[in-house]
């Protein structure tokens, strides 16, 4: 039996393209449905206004506008947003100014494919 | 002052990049001081700014022979001038970001700025610099650490 429910979409936003695309690359949940990616905050909330995703990955230290800036924007968009911060900013002080912010949960860099999926699933587990 | 004791915060990061990221870790060698502000350069750096709490710059510094082979790891087919840049920038952002699991918030970092070419990145702010040496399979890199 296959599932007919609308995919989730997602929007990742990274400043490095490597980064950008081993996640798009990486992300094995199949109903998840990159719409999108951007390389700072400034892009970030535009395509959010254009995209509407339900699910974003967001990197922190960002030329533009840097990602706990960024989270705040898109929360105020949309409260029911779900956004999985990804930084190598390995404090706890800052993990936990990213979910005071808004953020849903904390994945640190470097990551393995299997350590980003279970991070998504762990998300997705809130919506 | 930046001691010598906290280099194992960035010789941690360092492994745990290589290891996380291509399965194959990176050996470390012993690190050394240079005094005269000179601490050479391979093709690519990514340079980082560090504010805050300390002061100074942290930059890793590789040859383009292993940032290929890395992006092949890492299932990255485009290995153009761009994606070296990008990636020597990534590993130096990730390598300092990560120290802040040891030195706090408070050590501030900048996105990387990216130097090619092989030519000492920057003007060191300060003659004493600490230098990481990094041997991953057959390639030498290095991880140089300016703070006050």
């Amino acid at each position: 039996m296959t599932s007919t429910a609308a995919p989730l979409k997602m929007m990742i936003v990274d400043d490095s393209n490597i980064i950008r695309r081993r996640i798009e690359r990486s992300q094995q949940i199949e109903r998840l449905e990159v719409v999108g990616s951007a390389a700072n905050g400034r892009e970030a909330v535009a395509l959010f206004h254009r995209t509407n995703p339900h699910v974003v990955t967001m990197d922190l230290t960002m030329p533009e506008m840097d990602g706990i800036e960024c989270v705040e924007q898109l929360v105020k968009i949309n409260p029911d947003v779900l956004i999985l911060v990804i930084s190598a900013l390995a404090d706890k002080a800052t993990a936990v100014e990213a979910i005071e912010r808004g953020a849903n949960g904390f994945l640190c860099k470097p990551f393995t494919d299997r350590q980003l999926n279970y991070a998504l699933e762990e998300l997705l587990s809130e919506a | 002052m930046f001691r010598e004791s906290e280099l194992r915060t960035f010789i941690d990061g360092t492994t745990r990049f290589f290891e996380t990221l291509t399965s194959q870790p990176a050996s470390v060698g012993s690190p050394y001081l240079v005094t005269d502000g000179k601490p050479g350069a391979y093709e690519y750096s990514g340079v980082i700014k560090v504010s805050g709490a300390r002061e100074g710059v942290v930059f890793f510094t590789a040859p383009r022979g292993m940032l290929t082979v890395l992006l092949m790891r890492m299932q990255e087919t485009d290995t153009s001038e761009e994606t070296m840049r990008d990636l020597v920038g990534e590993v130096a952002n990730t390598i300092s970001g990560n120290a802040r699991r040891d030195l706090g918030k408070g050590f501030v970092i900048s996105v990387p700025n990216v130097v090619a070419n092989g030519s000492d990145p920057v003007v060191m702010p300060h003659a004493r610099s600490f230098v990481i040496p990094i041997n991953w399979r057959t390639h030498a890199a290095k991880l140089v650490v300016c703070l006050q």
